[in-house]
């Protein structure tokens, strides 16, 4: 890791603006995403529910869904769609920088 | 402390406590459905008599699950798929019947709700996963098993037959409430059957077919979406994307996400949450908040003790919960056991493969086989000359009515099912330059 800061122009990308390796992430990028999708600021309530995700995906490769995000990240479910309007678990996952939840198929 | 005595063994000239010659150790596994059955037998037939296994289970009914799928249409009834748990596992092995009450994970025991307590040098937990309609407000309220069901469990199953015999027209919700779930191709396979017998009761034109899922697509793998996504299409099938189910009204027909949707039904076909085993819940430091128990996604050794190992669909694993992934698991998981007695360091060999069948209704099934690593790709299975991937055909569907005597005789006994790897073959597989390779978790 340099000092320089790595800019979302610089990051690959999915078609969906999903980063393409969980690696890349920064906070700053993280910031950068939140802006794309309509939320200008990132509250701390915002960052406890993003980083659980980013944690739990690094620990067991699972991102959590709604249900698992309402019981253990201490936000509840009607919470979580305010801070994230457009759909919490796709969206946090975005700005954390970890895969869209996905079936296997 | 001596071992509890079993109250249906299989074995009555087992010793009961740690006196038996050689390795004399003890092996309990909870849970005697396809993860614990095949793992018991294994380990019987490597180590015979020097090793004391005991599954517990709190009932004696082995269900073959991808039957279920079948019942509701009238294709096949629960006593077709279910059998006694105890006849599928070896003489040595001892069957207990009873509820589990709670691991002690200090005290190397597991405690039982008919006072029991079995001591263990190593744990399998292979308890599989439990739907909880409860936990959707409603959906077990006034309606259920009337206007809303579930085909995930053999009564379920059972009544919703009825209910589809009886259906005249009117809109059909399929809806995944939560992710994970078992199988979870089933609900996209449940549609897909209920086009095909709607349309052959000549009420499919009265029809409007739903399904709903909290994902963002019925199929969202890139690769499988490119090829499969005209089903939906052919076949008439309204999506409902990014669904979060909150809440079922079944008096007033309706389903209410927690983003302030509304979708109508007159026949609501539900595939509840899924958790753990409600013992996980009881024990403390074994499972997470939804009861999945946290494994290491290659070597199956539990991240909770080094002596607790999981398969199938009680652990937290990043892979489907299928039976296919279990009997693939339970290869790796038998080798690492054996290695963790003998004080070998563990083979990190699960490689994520799983296989499934996809029933796309009036007589074909696709196939798809995929790992960690690799989506869902074209091509042939095991080999150029097999299956076809990613592809409706006959010969599939023939495949999988097949596989339920494979399950009985083969999987379930713990033998190795010719021509079939644990580790997923590449072989025959057309895989796309941008095929997801998937990186899973940072464990790896």
């Amino acid at each position: 890791m340099t000092e320089t800061q790595i800019e979302l122009t610089q990051v690959e990308r999915d078609a969906e603006g999903f980063l393409a390796d969980p690696a890349q992430w920064t906070r700053e990028l993280g910031v950068e995403i939140a802006r794309e999708n309509g939320i200008d600021e990132l509250t701390d309530r915002h960052w406890l529910v993003i980083e659980f995700m980013r944690n739990r995906y690094l620990e067991t490769g699972n991102a959590p869904s709604i249900r698992s995000l309402g019981k253990e990240s201490g936000v509840p479910v009607k919470e979580l769609y305010q801070l994230f309007p457009k759909g919490p678990a796709k969206l946090a996952a975005k700005i954390g920088g970890i895969p869209k939840p996905h079936g296997c198929i | 402390m001596p071992a509890a005595p079993s109250r249906r063994s299989a074995d009555s000239d087992a010793p009961c406590d740690g006196d038996a010659e050689g390795m004399n150790k003890r092996v309990v596994i909870l849970g005697g459905g396809t993860g614990g059955t095949l793992t018991a037998n294994r380990l019987d037939r490597r180590f015979g008599p020097e090793l004391e296994i005991t599954v517990v289970d709190r009932d004696d009914l082995h269900v073959y699950q991808p039957g279920l799928l079948f019942v509701p249409f009238g294709l096949t009834t629960i006593s077709k798929i279910v059998r006694p748990r105890h006849r599928q596992l070896r003489p040595g092995v001892r069957f207990h019947e009873a509820e589990i009450e709670s691991v002690a994970l200090d005290e190397n025991e597991v405690r039982l709700a008919d006072g029991a307590t079995l001591p263990y040098d190593v744990l399998v937990v292979a308890s599989g996963a439990r739907i909880q309609p409860r936990e959707t407000e409603g959906m077990t309220g006034p309606g259920w098993c009337e206007n809303v069901f579930t085909f995930y469990t053999p009564e379920g199953a059972s009544a919703l037959a009825p209910a589809l015999e009886r259906f005249r027209g009117g809109r059909l919700v399929v809806n995944i409430v939560d992710m994970p779930i078992k199988c979870p191709v089933a609900p996209i396979e449940f549609t897909f059957l209920a086009d095909w017998f709607l349309r052959e009761r000549g009420v499919r034109e009265k029809t409007e077919l739903v399904l709903s899922t909290p994902l963002d697509g019925c199929f969202t793998r890139p690769i499988a979406s490119k090829h499969l996504s005209y089903l939906l299409a052919e076949k008439g099938i309204e999506l409902e994307v990014e669904f979060p189910a909150g809440e079922v009204d079944g008096d007033g027909g309706q389903l209410r996400s927690y983003d302030g949707r509304e979708l109508e039904f007159d026949l609501l076909v539900a595939i509840p949450a899924h958790g753990g085993a409600a013992y996980v819940e009881r024990s403390p430091g074994l499972g997470d908040a939804l009861g999945f128990v946290p494994t290491d996604i290659n070597t199956l050794q539990t991240k909770v003790r080094d002596n607790v190992f999981a398969l199938g669909d009680a652990t937290d694993l990043p892979a489907s919960k299928a039976g296919s992934v279990t009997h693939f698991e339970g290869d790796v998981l038998a080798d690492n056991i054996a290695r963790y007695l003998e004080g070998e360091p563990l083979e990190p060999r699960y490689d994520g493969h799983a296989n499934c069948f996809i029933e796309t209704g009036f007589g074909k099934a696709l196939l798809i086989d995929f790992n960690y690593d690799l989506e869902p790709v074209p091509g042939h299975f095991p080999t150029a000359f097999g299956l076809p991937l990613l592809k409706e055909s006959r010969a599939n569907h023939l495949a999988k009515l097949a596989f339920q005597q494979l399950y009985w005789h083969a999987l379930l006994p713990g033998r190795d099912i010719p021509g079939i790897e644990v580790t997923m073959p590449r072989a025959g597989k057309r895989i796309p330059a941008d095929a997801a390779a998937g990186k899973v978790g940072a464990t790896s």
